[in-house]
């Protein structure tokens, strides 16, 4: 087995290239965004955008600390990162500042770390050293239970650090256990618990309930007439009532644990299910989607232009820089920019689905799927919240978001899988 | 179990692009198909603020200011975008009470008003008041200034010939798309004539404000503002200094003045009395005042050289003059005999001031002898080249017609009065069909009767004594701008021509008015070194007064024109109630004329008793004359 000659030996451009765009892109909307007549260098660094200039240079640095690293380096020691991940999820609960209601920064100075969005690197890794293990096979129950242990225990520690939005996100690993195995149920699972939750709180519970018992007894009629071995047939009848009973306890269960999630979140839920709450607040986070809407349609087809933004840049649309910086690109750059973007966004992840189906080493194929399915989570959520089609739940749109937190995470998490692949024909895992 | 599961990527790629495009279907939803957002877009961030123009300055013939402007301020305010203030401070500022701000508040949130539009709060803010609040107004969210222009009138003459400017009227708001809620507009005289030139074109400027409504700058550097154009100066064809000259002498007097340059039709002097300040009508001050003037029992408002109509009286009698000539049923020579007056077979003859004797046509106009007159008038009506009265009736009517007589001259000032010129019809309906006849109407030969002529008209019929055979169309502008020849000035440099055109005739006349300066009813009036020529007239009137017909005392009238060769200005005067032409009118237009033409006066006596004569407290009502 050879070594690398150089560092940038065997890496693939197609990615780093799309990265290098996606960063630029975004810290040129960000500069749109915040842009003030009197500060209008884009490098002058008491402005956002100045500051995310420097983000992106240590981005670019520790993309290069990664690409040097040697690979063994991820694959070896993925539990010890994991444990010292969880460990550090857990200290910033007691130790961290608490910002708007949640805690889950560090701050050093003017310098803030949030450790949730390093979690995601470390549970994908984990992930794919458990998976990549030897005898492990997806139909096992214990398989099942630890996969799942790894994906929901860090997001438990999230959730209770008051930041349900981005625990949301580790929901994306369904897709790589789907990959390696796990019953397509998983994701219909996933899917129809969403759909389910999001029922329970349009509609009333009984009259739900009472629809999902006729479909239940709808099925289990059919199962049991089309079927001959009445076996068989039993067995599934009681499947489908243990998913009847599941599924109402669930839905009389949305309410209780609704009641207990947090004041602006709920609202922000309530708002985007088109429910009457409260009227200031419905105004206030009905306002958020409003206004992103009015900055994203008033774009037209080919938008107003770079720094003509007026909903974004006078502050008409909240957090601007950061979760809602999909509307500045909308207003400016219009449908043709939003396309472009959004084809980039794609391109990158089909290139790393691409990539990591390439690679021989089980433990890469599984960290790259779990790199897809964590940025297309992002996107999706993200885009979605910003043309109304999903909850406004406050997670940052990969590369482009202003932050350094969320920046230095997702080149972590790209480069690894990078330096990953160039290794992939020097070393047989 | 890589391979073994491999095919499941291509569901989560599918699962992952069809994301993608219903994201992509979403977007091309809202940015390219729907419109609402921009609409909404552009209400959020834009202002459309709109720029007024100066209006235009307005300036007399020799370039001296008779109208600009002074700036003042609107406090407005847009009543959404007021937060909390300090109440108390700010109405000290602008000096009202807190009841007050209340109501001017609640008056700018309700209909037609909105609390999302701005309107205004508290109008014309001094400039010092102004200062003050601009430099508070930080304090005061959703309150702005606006800067507006007042009128001025630096002297206070020619009011009602220069009008005035006031608010749109809703009736105006409601056809116009140019005009909105509180703009100006001018609503009399030449401010209403010549709106479009003197307020030039409104501007719009969108301002794109942030989320807190602070304005953060024009929209595209501007390029889809338009430029307020500034309103035109207009060179106002009046003397200010004869306009200001002519309103004293006819201090304490009810009448009017009208001094016109015949070789052009411009105006030189246009004087209606009792008049008033027109520094009183302006902006705020205007509705309290011109109710004021408008109780006022002299009526003040009353443009009375455009509207009022008289007996045109002696003058009359040079139209008369002029018509039988071209009717050729008298010439210069055509003697009458006057016994003191004319009998026309009614109860009582009409009466001549005295026995004039054998007189030809000079001295019939010169000591303007009535019996003369009458004569003419039947010599005309009764030529025997028309067969019946009505044709012959509506021949000497188009020659009245044609000398500005009964019609609209189309002067530029607006709201002119006809006159009355009788018509057949009207004759038919007093006396009945067939039922009258030369004698019926024969007042008509001394310019009493059924005749009204305005002072303006009578001033026109001057000119074209003064110009034999024809007139300009009298007018108050010179140039809009700086261009004597816009398009709206043509129709003024046109000739109009009266249906007497041989200028030999006009000599007959001119000749005999000349007399009348030299030895007849104005020598009096005489102004040493200048030949001119003129008549004066003396209108009977009467007036129903509790049911019964009072006979007034006479209103005094003179024409003239001056000088006698290439005439520089015709001129009437009318004096009410004030007695004899010659007696009044004369003096003053004998007055004017020499201020105009040397522009000094030789005759401080007579100027003294014209200044200090006060005709209106004195009695109006005359002997009564019986005949």
């Amino acid at each position: 087995m050879r070594e690398q000659k150089t560092i940038f030996q065997n890496i693939d451009w197609v990615m780093t290239g799309l990265f290098l765009a996606l960063v630029v892109l975004g810290w040129m909307n960000i500069y749109a965004a915040v842009y003030n007549d009197e500060h209008n260098s884009i490098f002058d660094i008491s402005q956002k955008y100045g500051k995310q200039m420097l983000w992106i240079t240590g981005a670019i640095i520790i993309a290069l600390v990664v690409l040097i690293i040697d690979a063994n380096f991820f694959t070896a020691f993925p539990y010890p990162m994991y444990i010292i991940s969880t460990i550090m999820l857990i200290a910033v609960i007691f130790f961290g500042r608490e910002i708007s209601g949640s805690h889950s920064w560090f701050r050093f100075g003017d310098f803030g770390l949030q450790p949730a969005e390093f979690g995601k690197f470390a549970v994908g890794l984990a992930l794919a050293k458990y998976m990549s293990g030897l005898n492990i096979h997806a139909a096992d129950l214990k398989t099942k239970a630890i996969a799942f242990f790894i994906i929901l225990f860090p997001a438990g520690i999230i959730v209770m650090e008051k930041e349900a939005g981005t625990a949301l996100v580790y929901i994306a690993f369904i897709f790589v256990l789907f990959r390696e195995g796990f019953s397509g149920n998983f994701l219909l699972g996933g899917f129809f618990t969403i759909l389910l939750l999001i029922l329970a709180l349009l509609v009333n519970k009984i009259v739900l309930v009472i629809v999902l018992a006729i479909i239940a007894i709808a099925i289990g009629l059919f199962i049991w007439v089309s079927s001959r071995n009445k076996k068989k047939a039993k067995r599934g009848l009681l499947g489908v009532f243990a998913i009847l009973v599941i599924a109402s306890f669930a839905v009389f269960g949305v309410d209780t644990a609704f009641s207990k999630m947090k004041g602006h979140q709920k609202t922000r839920i309530n708002v985007f299910l088109g429910k009457e709450v409260d009227k200031e607040m419905k105004k206030k986070a009905g306002y958020n989607i409003n206004q992103s809407l009015i900055a994203i349609g008033s774009g037209g087809v080919a938008g107003k232009g770079f720094l003509q933004g007026t909903q974004t840049k006078y502050e008409f649309v909240p957090e601007q820089s950061t979760d809602f910086i999909f509307c500045t690109v909308g207003e400016e750059w219009g449908f043709l920019g939003c396309t472009f973007i959004l084809s980039l966004f794609l391109a990158l992840i089909l290139r790393i689905i691409f990539v990591a189906e390439r690679q021989r080493s089980a433990f890469s194929r599984i960290y790259g799927y779990g790199v897809a399915s964590i940025l297309f989570f992002h996107i999706t959520v993200n885009v979605g919240m910003t043309i109304g089609l999903a909850p406004v739940i406050g997670i940052p749109l990969p590369f482009f978001s202003y932050g350094g937190s969320s920046l230095w995470a997702f080149t972590i998490l790209l480069f690894v899988f990078i330096k990953l692949d160039s290794n992939r024909l020097l070393i047989l895992r | 179990m890589s391979a073994q599961y491999s095919d499941r990527k291509y569901v989560i790629i599918a699962i992952f692009s069809s994301i993608i495009l219903i994201f992509l279907a979403r977007l091309f939803y809202i940015q390219v198909i729907d419109d609402q957002y921009k609409l909404t877009a552009r209400n959020q961030a834009f202002r459309y603020m709109t720029d007024y123009p100066a209006r235009g300055n307005i300036f007399d013939r020799k370039g001296r200011r008779l109208v600009y402007n002074q700036a003042a301020y609107d406090l407005m305010v847009i009543p959404r975008q007021v937060k909390d203030f300090d109440t108390a401070e700010f109405c000290t500022i602008i000096g009202i009470d807190k009841d007050q701000f209340e109501k001017k508040m609640l008056k700018a949130i309700l209909p037609p008003n909105s609390s999302r539009k701005p309107s205004i709060f508290e109008k014309e803010i001094s400039v010092e008041h102004s200062a003050i609040l601009q430099e508070r107004l930080y304090k005061f969210q959703g309150f702005f200034l606006q800067p507006r222009t007042l009128r001025k009138y630096p002297e206070p003459i020619a009011g009602h010939l220069l009008g005035y400017v006031g608010e749109v009227s809703e009736k105006i708001t409601d056809t116009s798309s140019y005009y909105r809620d509180g703009d100006y507009i001018g609503i009399s005289g030449m401010e209403k004539a010549y709106e479009i030139p003197l307020r030039g074109i409104k501007g719009t400027h969108i301002e794109v404000v942030d989320v807190h409504n602070r304005p953060m700058g024009s929209y595209m550097n501007g390029i889809y503002d338009t430029i307020a154009v500034a309103g035109k100066d207009l060179v106002c064809s009046l003397d200010a200094v004869l306009q200001e000259y002519g309103e004293k002498l006819m201090q304490n007097k009810i009448g009017s003045i009208v001094a016109i340059d015949p070789s052009t039709g411009e105006i030189l002097a246009f004087v209606s009395s009792p008049g008033y300040d027109p520094n009183l009508l302006i902006g705020s001050t205007l509705p309290k005042n011109f109710r004021l003037l408008q109780q006022d029992s002299l009526k003040p408002l009353f443009n009375r050289a455009l509207m009022a109509s008289y007996p045109p009286g002696s003058t009359f009698k040079l139209v008369m003059s002029l018509v039988g000539q071209n009717e050729k049923v008298i010439s210069k020579s055509t003697t009458f005999f006057c016994a003191g007056g004319y009998n026309y077979g009614g109860a009582r003859p009409l009466k001549c001031d005295a026995h004039h004797g054998s007189l030809d046509l000079t001295a019939g106009i010169s000591r303007s002898c009535n019996t003369y007159f009458c004569n003419v008038f039947r010599s005309v009506m009764d030529n025997k080249k028309y067969k019946k009265m009505e044709d012959v009736f509506t021949v000497w009517r188009n020659y009245a017609i044609s000398f500005g007589i009964g019609a609209h001259l189309n002067t530029d000032i607006p709201n002119e009065l006809r006159g009355s010129l009788p018509t057949i019809e009207r004759y038919n309906k007093i006396f009945g069909e067939h039922r009258w006849h030369t004698s019926t109407i024969i007042s008509l030969a001394i310019g009493q009767g059924e005749l009204g002529i305005t002072p303006l008209q009578n001033a026109n019929v001057v000119c074209i004594i003064a110009n034999k055979g024809f007139y300009y169309i009298p007018h108050t502008v010179k140039s809009i701008g700086k261009n004597p020849n816009d398009p709206s000035l043509l129709r003024f440099k046109e000739k109009h021509y009266a249906q007497v055109t041989d200028t030999a005739y006009y000599n007959v006349v001119i000749e005999a008015m000349n007399e009348v300066v030299k030895h007849g009813t104005a020598a009096a009036s005489q102004i040493p070194g200048i030949d001119y020529c003129a008549k004066t007239g003396t209108a009977e009137n009467k007036r129903v007064i509790n049911g019964k017909v009072i006979q007034l005392k006479d209103h005094s009238m003179f024409i003239a024109f001056a000088p006698k060769e290439n005439p520089k200005i015709a001129i009437a005067v009318t004096v009410e109630n004030a007695g004899w032409g010659a007696s009044w009118a004369a003096p003053i237009a004998s007055l004017m004329i020499e201020k105009y033409l040397t522009d000094s006066v030789s005759r401080p006596e007579i100027e003294k008793k014209m200044l200090d004569a006060d005709i209106i407290h004195t009695n109006i009502i005359g002997k009564q004359k019986g005949y």
